[in-house]
């Protein structure tokens, strides 16, 4: 990450996709985690604990570094507040732009990643 | 007027507040008789070939123009087939097709529509927009655009075309084995048709993808920072960027697919340890992003036609670039949803599920957008408006019934049902066939420079809504009664007639809407008046179009400061016009745009882009023939074809790239200069092979997929007496070698840079050999250790894996050769080295790839 003398992230459009980033590997580590876990699919009715418990940490991951991206967005872009629509010709309105969009991002990967968290809480085995 | 020189009315150093300097125009631009030599000039240097030489034309406009009419094309066929299909539903034990022949018009009525109109069409439209939008001359790679046109035309006719032979596919549009796969199920050419044809369309698909992200990112105006950015070209970014991802994994899966076919490597036959859902797999994750790869450039159009009719910019920036990333990311977390019947287990179907639900959020998002700008704008309705504002009703109608299917214990109950049917047509023609209307309406008069009749567009809009719910709104019934997608008929007495009935109906009246449309694109418009420039009064840079078609794309490229340059630039459009802007001329007689920065669009080259050439076409001509004699497995006249395909693609290459210009620098206006050639990273051809190599890595690692799948449902995998294959010895003598050969390539590019050229040479020519003998030892290793591909899939996988290796390892050798090759003709120095420097990159992946293969076959089983 490339940071500013101010100690603040000179934003990009990796710093954009890094929320959504993390929850496709969310995404990816608890679905490879069920299928393992679950095949070849024989004792359908065993519990299978500890793969839930590895979603369950994933989870708990994946939803910090999301949170951690959310905050220094936010930080960021409230220390030098510029209003939407950001679009001024200024490499200040592109930093706010890409803050606020990372902040948008990361709300929703956030929301995604709690979704995608919710069947491994519910199903205790491999039916 | 602004006569005067150096009397600037805006200062746009400080209005773009550049980091380079922007100086007063020239003042001789103002000259009416300077400007015309430059007008001359450069409608040379752009001209549309003349005569039969037509068709060797690059140029955007044109392709883009082709590919769009041929897109078009194949849609109007595929609606014919959609129309026999209801005919033949019309009534009950109906006989107007035969069972197998109406197999074949559902198969090619889906696979046609989504492969030869729903995607190309995107990239159709981008290729003609895309430039406008961002002041380019032209992408750049439009020899690159050209190649992929004809890729198209060949493999699309090859596949609509086998109909008329009765041998189109049969299987359904996505192919399930192992009905496709066997030929006690599937007698005949059809899957191979399928497989073949598509997967050449497929090679199209990336090429456009590579050309549309380089394009977005680097040939933006000068000061067009990524705040922006028009959100057409945010959302081409993310589907052109999707298409990288989403499109490999299905070439992957095609090439299982015809190992199996052709040569009986079990990949999805159970009885040799092979598993059809592992197509399903791969299948799908191509085949759910893409249905949001069809949906989102659709709904760019949506997000450009909104602002202009409600008189406003967008409200809420920021959010449909949301939109668009979060949609581009959820959608590869759905593909199972289309398998929620195969028996997976509960907690996988609920990921899928979850994400299937959280994809609403995103596309819900963009709805709000546009509808939050028409409420606090001033709206004029006029006939693109109405085709948004269907495809917004229609859409959303699609995207609830989503939601119903996307929860497992429903979908058990309505899949394979008409519901089904009726959802997916909601949602692409209302998320796509409306806005891509409502899109032809609007940019008519960017391409041909004439409005369309506003009477027949409101005549087409309400038959074709009218006639679209009449056809699939009754499907939900018919679906939830029970009526299976894909069948024949169906016997009366099941309360299917009037449903079914009302369906065939409301079908005739869409298609009849739709052909209204095609005849006022058709029509003589002598009588009809040029239209004014910017006719709709729009923001955005494709309006500078002038009523006088001029392939040159914009008279000068401008420094953009603003969303919407067009209402917010002061006299910007005059400031274009009079070439006040940069590149007004074309001293050299060259075709030249600029290449800008990622993120803040500062210039930093001035592109030579090449001009027509036949190349292209016979490169597509020839690796077109590849695929299509490999289908009727022709063997010796495919290893021919290939040839040929390589001798073409390596004389386009040697004849039409890394050209040594003639100077360092060029003045392109205003004060700036500009290198004329930039290698490494800062090439434009650097980022395309990072890019194509990236989409190489994700069918690669489809493949290796592949593998652990297998390994994850058999209890014994390698199989019981194969443990021990293809063993350690020559994987690991092929491991040193190709980190011998990737050090080389490496070591190749640092002694060029560095003024050491016969070291250089040296390295290229070792490397290349190096990794013919890598390659060697690889494919000797499974066929010492005795592995038969044909027995079970484990050897099938891993010869596939070796040979996948193998191959780009040839490849490699190629790429290095050609470098030697450059050197010794001068035409690689150690100033002048994009080559070399690509080269080296695609060693980086080539070598991960060995790594991974390697590390995969040889070493993984040590630990399984």
């Amino acid at each position: 990450m490339h940071l500013l003398p101010s100690g603040k992230t000179r934003d990009n459009l990796w710093t954009l996709i890094t929320p959504p980033t993390v929850w496709a590997w969310h995404f990816l580590l608890s679905y490879i985690t069920a299928a393992y876990a679950c095949a070849p699919n024989d004792a359908i009715f065993e519990a299978i604990p500890g793969p839930r418990l590895l979603v369950a940490v994933l989870t708990v991951v994946a939803l910090a570094i999301i949170a951690w991206c959310g905050v220094r967005a936010w930080r960021e872009w409230q220390s030098e507040y510029v209003a939407p629509p950001f679009n001024e010709a200024s490499p200040a309105h592109r930093e706010r732009f890409l803050e606020f969009s990372t902040l948008l991002l990361a709300g929703l990967s956030f929301v995604g990643v709690v979704f995608v968290a919710m069947p491994a809480l519910f199903v205790v085995d491999c039916r | 007027m602004n006569g005067a020189a150096g009397a600037w009315p805006v200062d746009y150093q400080k209005a773009a507040n550049a980091d380079w300097p922007i100086a007063p125009s020239d003042p001789r631009q103002e000259d009416p008789e300077y400007r015309k030599v430059q007008e001359e000039r450069l409608e040379r240097v752009w001209a549309t070939p003349k005569g039969w030489r037509y068709w060797s034309d690059v140029n955007n406009t044109t392709i883009g123009v082709w590919y769009t009419a041929a897109s078009f094309g194949f849609m109007l066929f595929a609606g014919v087939l959609g129309l026999m299909i209801r005919a033949q539903l019309a009534v009950p034990d109906n006989d107007f097709l035969s069972a197998t022949f109406y197999n074949q018009v559902y198969t090619l009525h889906g696979t046609v529509m989504m492969f030869l109109f729903a995607v190309p069409i995107f990239e159709a439209v981008a290729i003609i927009l895309l430039p406008q939008m961002l002041g380019a001359r032209d992408l750049p790679f439009p020899r690159l655009s050209a190649f992929g046109f004809w890729c198209f035309i060949i493999g699309g006719v090859f596949v609509a075309g086998s109909i008329f032979f009765d041998s189109a596919p049969t299987g359904g549009w996505f192919m399930y084995p192992p009905l496709t796969t066997q030929e006690r199920f599937t007698p005949g050419y059809g899957p191979d048709v399928w497989l073949l044809g598509l997967s050449f369309i497929e090679v199209a698909s990336i090429a456009a993808a590579v050309e549309l992200i380089v394009g977005t990112l680097k040939c933006r105006p000068p000061g067009m920072r990524i705040n922006l950015m028009p959100l057409y070209a945010w959302y081409v970014l993310v589907v052109a960027t999707m298409i990288l991802f989403a499109f490999p994994p299905l070439i992957a899966g095609d090439i299982l697919f015809e190992l199996e076919r052709l040569f009986g490597w079990p990949f999805f036959d159970p009885e040799r340890g092979g598993d059809p859902v592992l197509w399903q797999h791969l299948f799908w994750i191509f085949g759910h992003p893409e249905v949001y790869i069809v949906f989102l450039p659709a709904i760019a159009l949506i997000a450009m036609i909104v602002p202009t009719f409600a008189r406003r910019p967008i409200l809420g920036y920021s959010w449909i670039v949301l939109a668009a990333v979060g949609t581009g990311f959820l959608s590869f977390g759905l593909w199972a949803h289309h398998m929620y019947t195969t028996g997976l287990p509960a907690m996988s179907l609920g990921f899928f599920s979850a994400a299937s639900e959280a994809v609403a959020i995103p596309t819900g998002v963009q709805i709000f957008v546009f509808l939050a700008t028409l409420l606090t704008g001033r709206v004029t309705y006029q006939v693109p408006m109405l085709f948004v504002l269907g495809s917004l009703g229609v859409f959303v109608f699609g995207g609830i019934t989503g939601v119903m299917v996307a929860i497992a214990p429903f979908d058990w109950q309505a899949h394979d049902s008409y519901f089904v049917v009726a959802h997916l047509h909601y949602v692409l023609v209302g998320g796509m066939v409306f806005p891509l209307v409502a899109g032809v309406y609007y940019f008519w008069p960017v391409v041909g420079q004439k409005r369309l009749s506003d009477k027949l567009g409101r005549i087409a809009f309400w038959l074709m809504f009218v006639g679209f719910n009449l056809a699939f709104a009754p499907m939900h019934w018919s679906g939830l009664m029970g009526m299976p997608r894909r069948v024949w008929t169906y016997p009366a007495g099941l309360g299917l007639e009037w449903p079914n009935l009302i369906s065939s109906g409301g079908g005739f009246v869409f298609a009849a809407g739709f052909l209204v449309v095609v005849f006022d694109v058709l029509r003589p418009k002598g009588h009809v008046p040029v239209a004014e420039r910017n006719t709709w009064n729009a923001g955005t840079l494709e309006w500078l179009a002038e009523t006088e078609d001029k392939n040159w794309g914009v008279r000068s490229i401008p420094i953009v400061t603003t969303r919407y340059p067009l209402w917010e630039q002061p006299r910007f459009m005059e400031d274009v016009d009079k070439g006040r802007f940069y590149l007004p001329d074309a001293e050299e007689n060259l075709r030249e745009t600029l290449v800008t920065s990622v993120l803040d669009a500062k210039p930093i080259q001035c592109l030579r882009v090449p001009g027509p050439s036949w190349m292209p076409f016979w490169a597509a001509v020839f690796l077109g023939a590849v695929f299509i004699l490999a289908v009727f497995h022709l063997w010796m006249a495919t290893i021919v074809a290939m040839g040929l395909a390589l001798v073409a693609i390596i004389v386009w290459l040697w004849r039409g790239t890394s050209f040594v210009p003639e100077k360092k620098e060029k003045d392109v206006g205003r004060g700036l200069s500009l290198p004329l050639y930039m290698s490494g990273p800062q090439s434009v051809s650097w980022w395309a092979m990072f890019i194509t190599m990236t989409g190489d890595a994700t069918a690669f690692l489809s493949l290796v997929f592949g593998y652990y799948f297998f390994f994850t449902i058999h209890q014994d995998f390698p199989p019981p007496g194969m443990e021990n294959a293809p063993g350690q010895l020559w994987p690991m003598l092929s491991l040193a070698l190709f980190a011998s050969a990737w050090g080389l390539a490496v070591a190749a590019n640092r002694l060029n840079r560095a003024g050491r050229v016969p070291l250089a040479r040296l390295a290229m020519g070792g490397g290349g050999v190096l990794s013919l003998l890598a390659a060697a030892a690889l494919l000797w290793a499974p066929y010492a250790t005795g592995l038969d591909p044909v027995v079970h899939v484990y050897p099938a996988i891993v010869w596939t894996l070796a040979i996948w290796t193998a191959v780009h390892a040839a490849v490699g050798t190629i790429m290095l050769f050609y470098c030697l090759a450059r050197s010794l003709a001068g035409k690689l120095t150690p100033e002048y080295d994009i080559d070399i420097c690509n080269v080296a990159l695609y060693w980086h992946f080539m070598g991960g790839t060995a790594l991974v293969t390697i590390g995969t076959i040889s070493l993984f089983p040590l630990v399984a």
